[in-house]
């Protein structure tokens, strides 16, 4: 059965709980479907404008059961940005949370939990009938930051396998309560609520970040069983002494979006090792709906610095190129992955959303790993051209392309590694870049501390003129 | 250099404010002063001078002002 389904079992288990003290249960949802469906068409495209709320995860269900299609983004994201996105998708409907007006001044179609959708006045009727492939179901973003509108095809399919996935190798039950320590829009974040929501668990609803009293507050009062974060999320429980919190309800910890330093891994591991918890560390993509690897928890301190193995229906294997497959224990290649998970494909325009399957099962991650004698993977690095923010994925061409729409003429060149990226540009003004940090992280959400704008004579290209990456100054 | 001059040195370019705007600046008040601001901010302090501020303090320091409270526990006189 789909996820999403409401099952009869789970009617009276609570669902969701917020930091401001509201509670529903399976059941307050199906009676908010009721209430609600008739007011939308199904088959429509849906932006969701996402927090951690009850109305935020209720109508991204609503969607879901109803057919009808949710881009999930940012509340908070660029508003230029965001209208950018919706001039290049004509979205049917925007659902904003309720505090905002609809920037048209119109009516809400459907209301409820502090959420309202609208009517988009921009989408002609006949655009309405079809134009969605009858496989998709949801749509994410690839690089919610950079407004890019290259977006994640998944389907019904994709979604419930990997919450059934998830939901089987963490051996989760209706007794969990994980906290919502990631926004709900980000694949990592949203695969925590569907594989929970499967076993009629309850989630913790927050918007508060791991600096506020008020979230440890929520978590133990709540009872908090498990979250989970991303690398520069354990730098943060380090810096608050994690160790010596007392946090009695707390069972598991994951760790996904992109790879933690083997320090860090090591510490956690032991220290669930010493209070009898979990530390279960991950791997996944967008494009694979969420997972697509794990290192169990018995493994966690054995396997130091590897991101595990295939999740339960997923196989993993390594590519020397498209065609060979290396076999070699200890060798690097591209990392290959099959599974009821794989994504459709990318969409770049409303057009693209007719499209049906594209990959047929299998995903070239763009990741390079290696993999030991006993089958465990290590990610050594990456085929493409982006890195992580503080978790967030970013596009360095699409960094670029950003920089030189604002700045006409600039010559500019971006690189760098995980939570530090560093821009090229070919200015002597240092007060420039100094202002140019300050609109990029603006622009996209990205704290300015991981960017960083460098003066360079020239950039370094080849007689195509096409920028060699390779040739640019390392650190400095 | 006093405290208050070194305090305020590290909000400022920090959170690129000027000394006008300092006394009303808030955790998640602004963009920079999100979590990983707080993170940067939290090593500037410790660095500057020279103490380690614990979790409850981590999660006390929640304003500007606050945050000259917070430093007196370790002694730190911001004045």
């Amino acid at each position: 059965m789909e996820f999403y389904k409401i099952n009869p079992a789970y009617a009276d288990n609570l669902m969701l709980l917020d930091d401001a003290g509201n509670r529903v249960t399976y059941d307050d949802f199906s009676a908010f479907y009721t209430e609600t469906e008739s007011h939308l068409r199904t088959r429509s495209l849906l932006f969701l404008f996402c927090e951690n709320s009850i109305g935020s995860v209720f109508f991204y269900l609503l969607c879901l059961n109803k057919g009808l299609v949710p881009l999930l983004l940012d509340a908070n994201m660029d508003q230029i940005l965001a209208r950018q996105l919706v001039e290049t998708y004509t979205p049917d409907y925007i659902a904003l949370p309720g505090r905002r007006a609809a920037p048209w001044g119109a009516l809400a179609c459907a209301e409820g939990f502090s959420y309202a959708v609208y009517e988009n006045p921009a989408a002609k009727r006949e655009d309405r009938a079809g134009g969605l492939h009858e496989d998709l179901a949801l749509l994410l973003t690839t690089s919610g930051s950079t407004g890019s509108p290259k977006l994640v095809r998944q389907s019904q399919k994709n979604i419930t396998a990997n919450a059934a996935s998830i939901a089987d190798y963490l051996a989760l039950s209706a007794a969990e309560r994980p906290i919502t320590s990631l926004p709900m829009q980000y694949t990592y974040g949203l695969s925590i609520i569907n594989s929970h929501l499967l076993v009629g668990a309850a989630v913790l609803l927050t918007n508060r970040t791991l600096f506020e009293k008020e979230f440890w507050d929520f978590f133990n009062a709540a009872g908090a069983t498990s979250f989970g974060g991303v690398p520069y999320t354990y730098e943060m429980l380090k810096r608050l002494s994690f160790f010596r919190m007392e946090l009695p309800s707390l069972l598991t910890m994951t760790q996904a979006g992109g790879k933690l330093s083997p320090r860090l891994h090591q510490e956690f591991a032991e220290y669930a090792a010493k209070t009898g918890r979990r530390f279960i560390v991950m791997y996944g993509q967008t494009e694979a709906t969420a997972r697509m690897g794990y290192l169990p928890a018995a493994d966690a301190l054995r396997k130091c610095g590897s991101m595990g193995i295939a999740i339960p229906g997923g196989r993993f294997r390594l590519m020397e190129d498209e065609k060979t497959e290396v076999l070699v224990p200890e060798t690097v290649g591209e990392l290959v992955y099959e599974g009821p998970n794989v994504t459709m494909g990318y969409a770049q325009c409303r057009e693209d959303l007719k499209k049906g399957d594209e990959r047929g099962g299998v995903l070239f991650t763009g990741d390079m790993a290696k993999r030991d004698a006993d089958g465990y993977y290590y990610i050594t690095g990456r085929k493409k051209r982006f890195l992580k923010l503080f978790g967030k994925r970013v596009n360095m061409d699409e960094i670029e392309q950003l920089l030189k729409a604002e700045y006409e003429g600039l010559d500019v060149a971006c690189t760098g590694e995980d939570d530090h990226m560093r821009i090229f540009v070919v200015c002597r003004d240092t007060a420039f870049c100094r202002q140019a940090e300050e609109w990029l992280s603006a622009k996209t959400g990205l704290h300015i501390s991981g960017i960083r704008f460098l003066s360079i004579d020239e950039i370094p290209k080849n007689e195509a003129g096409k920028t060699l990456y390779k040739n640019l100054p390392a650190d400095s | 250099m006093s405290n208050l001059e070194t305090y305020n040195k590290i909000f400022r370019s920090m959170f690129r404010k000027t000394d006008e705007e300092l006394p009303a600046l808030k955790y998640r008040g602004i963009a920079l002063w999100d979590s990983i601001g707080h993170m940067d901010l939290m090593g500037e302090l410790e660095e500057a001078f020279d103490i380690r501020i614990d979790t409850q303090d981590v999660l006390d320091f929640t304003s500007y002002e606050k945050g000259k409270e917070v430093l007196g526990r370790y002694g730190v006189v911001i004045e």
